[in-house]
């Protein structure tokens, strides 16, 4: 392997593409909570209807399932660095990882089920 | 080279993690401060996904379920929760931006550094007590 300044740039898993990944869910994270925000501040009283309404045009049914996916894999980067700076047993860390991938899965597959139901 | 005599090295730094017990007594400068912050709030939206998925579900699921959500929130205690996620999604969103301008190397020297973590408790902070104010039915 060669590290320093020949170490290679690309597919070599030093952690740049989930360095990125974790940052360009970040922007996807932020447009969709700036467009909820909007959202409701354009909706006034925000009884059922109004609310439902928010999240029931395609554009936006695809925009908040674009974000729930960027939530869980920028959750999974970041609670990844957690149990990796904090927990050294690697049996508990794996065990830790293993717990978070199942947990976030679960969690993209019910949201899917909550946005479609709408 | 005095390197290639073992014998007469002088003893190398050694640069150690700190212990636990010394964190009482370690200054964080303030970048450090929203630093852990927003790991601290980025665990805690983790944990509490599931509890904020249901409230997605209940209040988008049908006009009773809605109501019930309605019902829910109300609650002294859903109140409280709502204003702990409220204040770790807005401290996680400001810190991000923070990191994200970091990274575009914005603001990297010390001086400017230390504005920009005020500036993020500062914005974070007065966005959670407006929320804090509609959370508990003032505004």
């Amino acid at each position: 392997m060669a590290f320093g300044s020949r170490r290679v740039l690309v597919g070599a898993h030093y952690g740049l593409r989930d360095w990125l990944v974790q940052r360009i869910t970040a922007l996807v994270l932020t447009v969709f909570v700036a467009v909820v925000v909007f959202g409701v501040a354009v909706a006034g009283e925000l009884d059922y209807g109004a609310w439902s309404a928010i999240f029931a045009p395609l554009p936006m049914k695809l925009l908040t399932m674009l974000a729930i996916v960027a939530l869980c894999y920028h959750a999974w980067i970041g609670v990844r660095d957690i149990w990796m700076d904090y927990v050294k047993p690697v049996a508990v860390r794996l065990a830790l990882h293993v717990v978070t991938v199942l947990w976030l899965a679960y969690c993209l597959l019910w949201s899917i089920e909550i946005l479609w139901s709408v | 080279m005095t390197n290639s005599n073992p014998t007469r090295r002088s003893p190398r730094s050694q640069i150690r993690n700190i212990r636990f017990d010394q964190l009482r007594n370690y200054r964080l400068p303030l970048a450090g401060i929203v630093s852990i912050l927003h790991r601290i709030s980025g665990l805690l939206l983790f944990l509490c996904l599931p509890l904020l998925l249901w409230l997605f579900d209940l209040s988008l699921a049908s006009e009773r379920s809605f109501d019930h959500f309605v019902q829910i929130s109300q609650s002294w205690v859903t109140r409280i929760v709502l204003l702990a996620l409220g204040w770790a999604l807005l401290h996680h969103l400001c810190a991000g931006v923070r990191f994200l301008l970091l990274d575009l190397h914005l603001g990297v020297d010390r001086i400017a550094a230390q504005r920009s973590s005020i500036a993020v408790l500062a914005v974070s902070g007065s966005l959670t007590l407006l929320f804090a104010l509609h959370v508990f039915g003032v505004l």
